[in-house]
């Protein structure tokens, strides 16, 4: 079985939807044991990085996310929350990938929101991004990113280089949405849900 | 690099979507769940769907007709129309549509902007503006989904966009009214002006009529997304002919 993490985030319908357009079921939870004993995890959310956390510790679910084994996937502020703080807020965040989270300079012809199709640049294929080509393009809309290091599996830029593919361990995270990211990020998403991370 | 998006507008109303010129005179152009796909299908960066009925009726789009979106669309949607409230918006949001735009309702209450912000965050808050040129300047227009209630505000289009973006508005779309269903292109000047004030995305509105006036409107008044309706429902434009083009023109465009 497959849970959402409900973190009342407004993205979470259309992460369901996207995985009912691969066939896979979902269960949209936050409860602890639901979650621990999930195949797999997929951790959504968007807005504020601030907002997230609280909504994460209000449902106890902090403690619970740190600690799952199995593979996990964060997607656009709950790929934000795996590092381990963010300057919205500023917030302490997950720490499980290490770094912080920062607002994106913007500068003329750069503007933010970082909004719109963007490619990402992968040192190796395979994994998350197996069958994906490399002039892909997936969907962003964020004003907050991620440092790109040794973590980083992809990185994309924005007038400044930044994480959009991110793993440690059992923990992946994809600063775009490939909910909305046509066949590429419905590719990633089979990709995950098959194993392939 | 940043991909400049086109997007299709698809104006609802009674569940069906609906295009008038200079937003007079409406005809049926098809049914949403169709036109969407096709849209998506065909290369569509972003969809926006206006419930051109619900502000000046007084009422917030059904919800209903989102989450049937959400479920076969797999690119972004930004839905406006009447919302008024943050319970308004997070139906709509949690139905499944990625940003939500307001126009009315935020001139009525610029503080609704803030507060959306603050909730859904900035990315989810488009504000959309009516703007009429009228001597040499610009102002913004309310209630324009219905000609009758259509009202002048105080505002200038130009401090307006700026006191949007203030207020915490993730983008900004233009709709230049004058332009709006002539097919003359658009309104490079105006979209300059604006532009030159914002360092959120400006999106395009009203006006194309070929694909040329979309590549001057990436090249010269540097907007991030340019909408169009009329010409894509009538197949005046085909979205992929459109992109091949502007390719070669050397602006950035997902294909």
């Amino acid at each position: 079985m497959l849970a959402i993490v409900d973190s009342g985030g407004a993205n979470i319908a259309s992460v369901r939807f996207a995985l009912e357009r691969l066939g896979v079921q979902s269960e949209l939870t936050a409860d602890p044991a639901v979650i621990r004993s999930a195949e797999r995890v997929i951790l959504p959310g968007v807005g504020a990085a601030n907002e997230g956390m609280r909504k994460l510790h209000e449902r106890g679910l902090v403690e619970c996310v740190r600690n799952l084994t199995q593979p996990v996937l964060g997607v656009c502020l709950g790929m934000q929350l795996l590092f381990e703080s963010s300057e919205e807020g500023p917030t302490e965040t997950l720490g499980l990938i290490p770094g912080v989270v920062a607002l994106l300079p913007g500068a003329p012809g750069i503007q933010v929101p970082h909004m719109g199709w963007n490619t990402v640049l992968c040192g190796r294929s395979g994994g998350l991004l197996d069958g994906i080509t490399t002039d892909a393009r997936f969907y962003f809309v964020h004003s907050y990113a991620a440092p790109v290091n040794a973590f980083t599996l992809a990185s994309c830029d924005h007038g400044t280089p930044f994480a959009a593919i991110v793993q440690r361990a059992n923990f992946s995270g994809v600063q775009f949405h490939p909910e909305r990211s046509g066949v590429a990020g419905a590719r990633l998403l089979k990709n995950f849900v098959d194993g392939r991370v | 690099m940043l991909a400049r998006r086109i997007i299709p507008c698809l104006d609802v109303r009674d569940g069906q979507v609906v295009k008038g010129t200079q937003f007079r005179d409406h005809e049926i152009v098809g049914d949403i769940i169709e036109l969407a796909q096709r849209y998506r299908d065909e290369g569509a960066d972003e969809l926006v769907f206006y419930d051109i009925t619900a502000s000046s009726d007084g009422r917030t789009v059904s919800t209903d007709w989102v989450t049937r979106v959400a479920r076969v669309i797999d690119i972004p949607f930004c839905v406006a129309g009447g919302i008024r409230s943050l319970d308004g918006a997070r139906q709509i949001l949690h139905g499944g549509a990625d940003k939500i735009s307001i126009n009315s309702p935020a001139l009525e209450n610029p503080a609704l902007i803030t507060e959306l912000a603050m909730e859904f965050g900035s990315q989810c808050v488009v504000v959309g503006i009516d703007s009429r040129q009228e001597g040499s300047d610009y102002f913004v227009k309310q209630y324009t989904g219905d000609p009758t209630k259509t009202q002048s505000t105080r505002w200038q289009t130009v401090e307006w966009a700026r006191e949007a973006q203030k207020r915490g508005a993730g983008e900004v779309v233009l709709n230049c009214m004058n332009q709006d269903g002539m097919r003359q292109g658009y309104d490079l000047t105006q979209l300059r002006l604006v532009r030159a004030v914002l360092t959120i995305p400006l999106v395009a509105s009203g006006g194309a009529g070929t694909p040329g006036h979309f590549r001057d409107a990436f090249q010269q008044a540097g907007v991030d997304g340019a909408l169009a309706a009329s010409v894509f429902h009538k197949g005046t434009i085909k979205i992929p002919a459109l992109k091949t083009q502007l390719l070669a023109d050397g602006i950035s465009i997902r294909i």
